[in-house]
């Protein structure tokens, strides 16, 4: 091709767009509406889907192990099982971080846990009242899930093991936290689809209509010896630049709707920010901006090209 | 020899043999209702002004189309400029387009451009460079008389200007056969004696000319070659012809 031919084509894409005020008015409304609709509904579930992440890892289940030796009250000591020594616990801490649910492990010695439980119950001076570490023998294991779900499997596994005494653990919230995404995966996924079918098929008519109007008009450049290429071209252009400027609308919308009702909450609901922590625009964006301008030059272009097609055999 | 070159040679030489159109035994049935052409054959010499006359659905339309290679033929063979049309492929139409010149009776110009756009546009096609295009444009503008409107657009001429610039689109990448498709349909009687004249010059330049018509008055008037169809059949062929009711 000529670089005077592609100029030209180029040309008539953007001149098509003005020729046809109408078509490309109905076309980019109806791609912007969708992508608004598909963009608010990805930043509402997003976030959600944020929120949960941040509660899951939160979770943890916590290891004891048997221990040798009268707790300071004088109560019985607990040697039915194994009691492990030093190395073995470190040994176990390396197996518990080897599994692939578990996402960090931290060691907290029966000191450790007297220290911040001291603190937070009885104030700084609570070693006055209790000069022996009332919780001593209790070192402990600190789990963090990468997944939740798989909870169960771990506390099963723990308990398997002679020298573990107690594993503690929240089966509901880890439960509910698991549900909760699976609810999160099966609504994205079936909103997205609803909601890009319902687009693909407006936007396809839209575009079939514009150009079914210019029908008359492929069939003059057919006869006068263009080939498929030629007549395409501007239309496929044409059908791009406005998926693409049916994506820029609806993303400016939403950037600057996210960054005011950001700003409204954190101002508004102090302390629902506290525990609910939102993603700044520039994470929601690193997709949206790709995928919305991807569906909407895509859907742009497909639609164009497919419905050019039918007027070409003349 | 090239391979190109062997086939262009080839082409000349049925061309001289056969005549730059072509048809045998050809036929074209529509999936419904009789054949539109039973059994056609005519040949038509390069550089010749060829009237084909006949009632409405008496095959004149499907015969353009057949040339045209916008249809193709049921039955039979037909060579345009030495190709054989019903084994062109899709992909080669387009090139096979640029040689031939068509005008309709509707003019079928692109509304929303103005008349040197229009004409332009035939250029662009074939990807003539732009200098070249500069000059080629007005020039033919200037031959079919439209020297001054060439910024106006198709909405603000008379038919017979309409006309004109089709003439001009289809002239202006010097094709050698020109096909005209009821040119004068749309148009007075001034206009249509205007038309006509262009005709003849463009006949008499070297170009094939080729024109389906109703209008006995200009058939009868030019004394040209005349073929005339009746359902689907050549009913009569002559030198010099004329048509009447009776035809």
């Amino acid at each position: 091709m000529k670089i005077s031919t592609l100029f030209y084509t180029i040309r008539q894409g953007f001149a098509n767009i003005f020729r046809n005020k109408l078509f490309s008015l109905a076309s980019i409304a109806t791609i912007s509406a969708c992508l608004f609709l598909f963009g608010l509904f990805y930043s509402i579930m997003a976030n959600f889907e944020h929120v949960v992440r941040t509660a899951e890892e939160g979770v943890s289940v916590t290891v004891f192990f048997h221990y040798e030796g009268k707790f300071p009250d004088g109560c019985e000591t607990h040697t039915e099982g194994q009691v492990p020594d030093p190395e073995r616990i470190e040994e176990i801490g390396q197996m518990i971080a080897a599994r692939v649910e578990v996402s960090n492990v931290v060691f907290v010695s029966d000191d450790e846990a007297w220290d911040t439980f001291g603190r937070s119950y009885f104030g700084e001076d609570y070693r006055e009242g209790f000069p022996d570490n009332p919780l001593e023998g209790e070192d402990s294991y600190q789990v963090y899930l990468s997944d939740v779900s798989m909870q169960s499997a771990l506390v099963t596994w723990l308990e398997s093991l002679p020298e573990v005494r107690k594993v503690r653990y929240s089966a509901v919230t880890a439960n509910t936290l698991s549900g909760v995404n699976l609810l999160i995966a099966y609504m994205s996924v079936g909103i997205i689809i609803v909601l890009l079918a319902v687009s693909i098929f407006l936007i396809s008519n839209t575009v079939a209509m514009g150009i079914s109007v210019r029908k008359e008009e492929i069939g003059i450049m057919k006869y006068i010896g263009a080939t498929d290429f030629f007549v395409r071209a501007p239309f496929v252009l044409e059908g791009m630049l406005i998926g693409l400027i049916g994506a820029l609308i609806p993303l400016g919308v939403i950037y600057s709707l996210y960054n005011y009702a950001l700003g409204y909450v954190t101002e508004r609901f102090t302390a629902l920010s506290a525990f609910l922590n939102f993603l700044p625009v520039r994470t929601i964006f690193n997709v949206l901006l790709p995928v919305s301008l991807g569906i909407g030059i895509g859907i742009g272009f497909l639609g164009s090209i497919s419905t050019v097609r039918k007027h070409l055999n003349v | 020899m090239t391979k190109k070159e062997l086939q262009r040679q080839k082409r000349e030489e049925f061309i001289e043999e056969n005549g730059i159109i072509c048809l045998e035994n050809v036929s074209k049935t529509y999936s419904k209702g009789a054949p539109a052409l039973n059994n056609v054959s005519l040949s038509i010499r390069p550089g010749e002004f060829v009237f084909i006359v006949g009632d409405s659905g008496s095959g004149k339309s499907t015969l353009i189309k057949l040339l045209l290679r916008e249809l193709t033929a049921s039955g039979g063979s037909v060579y345009v400029m030495g190709q054989d049309l019903r084994k062109m492929s899709h992909r080669k139409v387009p090139q096979f387009r640029r040689n031939l010149g068509v005008v309709f009776q509707d003019f079928r110009l692109l509304k929303n451009i103005n008349v040197y756009e229009n004409v332009a546009f035939a250029q662009r096609i074939v990807e003539t460079p732009v200098k070249e295009m500069r000059r080629n444009v007005p020039a033919i503008l200037a031959t079919v008389g439209l020297a001054g409107k060439y910024k106006s657009r198709p909405s603000e001429l008379s038919g017979g200007e309409q006309q004109r610039v089709a003439l001009a689109r289809a002239l202006v990448n010097k094709p050698s056969i020109l096909l005209a498709d009821e040119p004068t349909g749309n148009l007075d009687i001034n206009n249509t004696w205007e038309i006509m004249q262009l005709l003849e010059e463009i006949n008499a330049a070297g170009t094939t000319v080729l024109v389906v018509t109703h209008n006995m008055e200009i058939v009868n008037a030019m004394r040209r070659r005349v073929i005339t169809l009746k359902k689907g059949v050549i009913v009569s062929d002559e030198e010099e012809g004329g048509y009447t009711d009776e035809d």
